[in-house]
């Protein structure tokens, strides 16, 4: 074959491979046909990278067969062992790889266009973008990893001027990106430096970040490794890391942008408030104690049985005292009983995006019950009973009725609306923000207190008793 | 002959847009296997580390490039592996009947 013949072939396979990573993002619309979405872009990984093996300058195939090998090993045991618990972590180390692997490459391209002695000035520019946005992305991810998995403190680690040492660094970086750009020739040690810096940064923007928002960070930085991904395909003029990079770069910021919304939050006031921890005392609405309803699990599960229709809202918490499958065993039960059974999942509820839906298919919740906020918000007036284990900020009704709450604003689950609800709840102490719950001293309101996991095996023993 | 750099910013624009159109049909029950699978994707460096590594003779550029290629391969690998393993665990209805063995009264009319 000519060299035009094997640059036809390469970038026709790179077409197919983009147009399978497409499909299979598309098939993602729908839990019936999401595994062959995952599967085709698969497919298309396996072809991209295929035909790339048989150009005949690539690397040596010792180096590849042991990178491929090591990289292999390492997923696999990843993907094996993890607890779905920890996706939030392991979604953020899976962000700082893919950071880490666009900042290698494009300083690999930069050194040997270096050492040819050429760096135009355009590739050069989006060597140092690649290059910045990867290096960064891979410290503020692992920062964001250690931040959910408890190794780095949940608070925001703040200091005076923090936003004015990030926003220094940030222009350095600029500028060093600059003037490696015009000068690029001889110059591997400032090219250390810029990647030194942009390292530094990455720190930087993430420890000020309270551990509730490490979900809008983890999707930021999801973003961002596309991007990083992209940058280097300008570099290597090689289409389909464009693609690739392009279609990760608008998914993490659609989920980012999903995430600040169910916050009711900008932003610029997740990354650099220095806020959402749950540190954080809104001061409470003075000593007065306000009078609430109790309840036994006996007359809850009475309540429920004779139900005809119940809506459970899970928040972390349910998660936190593994509680899934219980609350999964109840459902079951009520199902048989007749009662109709939903499950209203807040964009909130999980650690990441979409990670109570995860816990609760793991516990064998059919995904047809779960339902999200705009779906579900209607439905509250209709129900009989709304369960809520382990959720409070996202069922407190000031957020949608009280100007004056800190939450205001932010979109609820209206579970205030349905017929009566029980609150599963260790005690009275509030939530996140610190705020106090009017859900919680409603007339139709029952607090059942205890342990998440031991109050809904308590109601599964009375509902079998019935 | 049209600027590499405008035709490379085509594609990333144009590509954007269908990611943009694409990813706005998930549903957010498929937000975290999204997140997964878009890690799997973003290792397609994978396919720049092969080809920037063999344009070199610098040792250090090939060594960057080998780096690049152990992550890249890490969340192809692991990347899709887990998503199929989250998505695996999605499920439709049926279940809670036969679970408490009554076959007298199964789901059926429950279904929406």
């Amino acid at each position: 074959m000519s060299d035009q013949d094997y640059i036809n072939l390469i970038s026709g396979s790179y077409l197919i491979a983009a147009i399978f990573f497409v499909v299979g993002l598309m098939l993602l619309r729908s839990p019936a046909t999401a595994r062959n979405g995952n599967r085709l872009a698969a497919l298309a990984m396996l072809i991209a990278a295929g035909v790339t093996l048989i150009d005949r300058n690539i690397l040596e195939f010792e180096f590849i067969g042991g990178g491929v090998l090591l990289g292999a090993v390492i997923g696999v045991v990843m993907a094996r062992t993890v607890q779905m618990t920890a996706m939030p972590q392991m979604v953020a180390i899976f962000n700082a790889f893919g950071g880490g692997a666009s900042a290698l490459l494009a300083g690999s391209e930069f050194i040997r266009l270096a050492d040819n002695g050429d760096v135009p000035e355009n590739v050069g520019a989006t060597i140092m973008l690649g290059t910045a946005i990867g290096a960064l992305t891979l410290t503020g991810s692992i920062v964001a990893a250690g931040k959910l998995t408890g190794f780095v403190t949940q608070n925001p680690i703040v200091f005076p001027l923090r936003n004015v040492v990030s926003g220094i660094l940030a222009v350095l970086v600029v500028a060093i990106g600059v003037m490696l750009v015009v000068d690029p020739i001889g110059n591997e040690l400032v090219f250390a430096g810029l990647v030194g810096v942009a390292l530094l940064l990455g720190i930087l923007l993430v420890t000020p970040i309270g551990g509730a928002d490490m979900p809008v960070v983890v999707a930021l930085f999801n973003s961002y490794s596309g991007l990083a991904g992209a940058a280097a395909g300008f570099a290597l003029d090689n289409n389909i890391l464009i693609i690739a990079g392009a279609l990760v770069g608008a998914s993490g910021l659609i989920l980012t942008r999903i995430m600040t919304r169910a916050m009711n939050r900008s932003l610029a006031n997740v990354m650099f408030g220095g806020f959402g921890s749950s540190g954080v005392e809104v001061a409470g609405v003075d000593g007065e104690v306000r009078p609430y309803h109790t309840v036994q699990a006996q007359d809850a599960a009475m309540m429920l049985g004779y139900a005809g229709s119940v809506i459970f809202v899970p928040g972390y918490g349910l998660a936190v005292a593994q509680a899934q499958h219980e609350l999964r065993t109840l459902a079951d039960l009520l199902q048989v009983r007749g009662v109709d059974v939903k499950y209203a999942i807040h964009p909130v509820a999980g650690r990441m995006p979409g990670h109570m839906n995860v816990l609760l298919a793991e516990a064998d919740v059919p995904y047809d019950q779960l339902y999200d906020l705009d779906q579900i918000n209607r439905q509250f007036d209709q129900t009989d009973v709304a369960v809520v284990v382990g959720a409070n900020d996202v069922v407190n009704p000031a957020a949608r009725d009280n100007e004056g709450s800190p939450i205001y604003g932010m979109p609820i689950l209206n579970v205030d609306h349905a017929g009566s609800v029980i609150v599963l709840k260790r005690s009275m102490a509030s939530g996140f923000a610190g705020i106090d719950n009017d859900l919680f001293y409603l007339d139709r309101t029952s607090m059942l207190f205890g342990d998440a996991k031991a109050s809904v095996g308590g109601l599964v023993s009375e509902i079998e008793d019935l | 002959m049209i600027d590499q750099l405008i035709l490379s910013l085509t594609v990333f624009v144009l590509a954007t847009f269908i990611g943009h159109a694409v990813i706005t049909k998930v549903p957010p029950t498929l937000h975290t296997p999204l997140m997964s699978g878009t890690n799997a994707i973003s290792g397609i460096v994978i396919v720049g580390a092969l080809v920037a590594a063999g344009m070199t003779d610098s040792a250090l550029a090939q060594g960057l490039a080998t780096g690049a290629l152990v992550l890249a391969t890490i969340n192809v690998v692991g990347g899709f592996l887990v998503t199929d393993r989250t998505l695996r665990m999605f499920r439709r209805r049926e279940r809670p009947a036969d679970r408490a063995n009554d076959s007298a009264k199964d789901s059926g009319g429950s279904n929406k």
